[in-house]
């Protein structure tokens, strides 16, 4: 049987979508209100869906407990209540898109010793989302 | 291929307990879920049948006949029930939200063969709180997930 278990979590956190690689005027272009100096914020919603083989002796694929303090560790606690551009080194150099916090927040996931990663999901508002699967995507469900 | 979903509700109560487990592992490894006089839950699940339209009908499945199946197969087995002691199927596994997801799998899935339509179940997702769920793909990995997810 192949079964995927999906938890979904929140962290509010702001950014400002800003690319020292291109000039002012191409930064405003581009990015548009987001690229407003001040940063703004949002209500992010990620789902973690995890893989594996149900144990007999629990029935689970992964102890929630152990998934959540292990994203509370990696992921909430870092990002929750934060400027992701200034408090979170990864978005020092790199522009703090839901395209990369999505990668951002599988790289720090998918060591979880529990289940296999199978896939971030990430809801920057309620109107869009991101999915990635680490570099296998595109051969989803194998 | 085009897929189907349909969703339906049910309440239930269910407690994690293994007897090969000493109590305090019982409290350890299932915590709140332990507690002896159970704890429930509003279900929620999605069922996707996954096929081409029938050229004559439209359909992939005619919706009747799966609300039907839900019906007989989930609604009243399962609908304002104890799951561990009440739904025989479960019998001797814990009710995890993952056990529960595969034996409805395996309860839908030859009722949904013998219908008429052209349609496969391809997944089960059941929501057992709105921030966790399980999606069942069955075994057979050719029966279309690629596609969907």
């Amino acid at each position: 049987m192949k079964l995927e278990l999906t938890r979904r979590y929140t962290f509010s956190a702001s950014h400002r979508l800003h690319s020292n690689h291109l000039a002012e005027a191409e930064n405003q272009r581009i990015y548009g209100k987001c690229n407003n100096p001040f940063g703004h914020g949002h209500n992010y919603v990620v789902e973690v869906s995890v893989t594996g083989a149900v144990d007999a002796a629990t029935g689970m694929i992964a102890n929630l407990s152990d998934l959540d303090a292990y994203v509370a560790r990696e992921v909430l606690e870092p990002f929750d209540h934060t400027y992701l551009n200034k408090d979170v080194a990864a978005f020092r150099e790199v522009v703090p898109t839901t395209e990369n916090l999505c990668i951002e927040i599988f790289e720090r996931l998918k060591k979880f010793p529990g289940a296999r990663l199978a896939r971030i999901r990430l809801e920057e508002t309620g109107r869009n989302s991101f999915e990635y699967a680490g570099e296998s995507m595109g051969a989803k469900h194998e | 291929m085009v897929y189907l979903t349909r969703k339906i509700e049910f309440s239930a109560s269910h407690l994690y307990h293994n007897p090969d487990f000493s109590a305090e592992e019982n409290r350890r490894i299932f915590g709140k879920c332990n507690n002896p006089n159970g704890h429930g839950h509003n279900y929620v699940l999605e069922v996707t049948v996954g096929g081409d339209p029938d050229p004559t009908t439209g359909m992939v499945l005619d919706l009747k006949q799966l609300k039907e199946i839900l019906e007989r197969e989930v609604m009243d087995r399962m609908d304002h029930r104890f799951l561990n002691y009440e739904v025989a199927e479960l019998a001797g596994q814990i009710p995890t939200c993952e056990n529960i997801a595969a034996t409805i799998w395996r309860l839908l899935d030859p009722q949904i063969e013998a219908q008429l339509g052209r349609g496969h179940l391809t997944r089960v997702r059941l929501w057992e709180t709105s921030d966790l769920y399980v999606d069942c793909y069955g075994e057979d990995p050719t029966r279309g997930n690629g596609g969907m997810r």
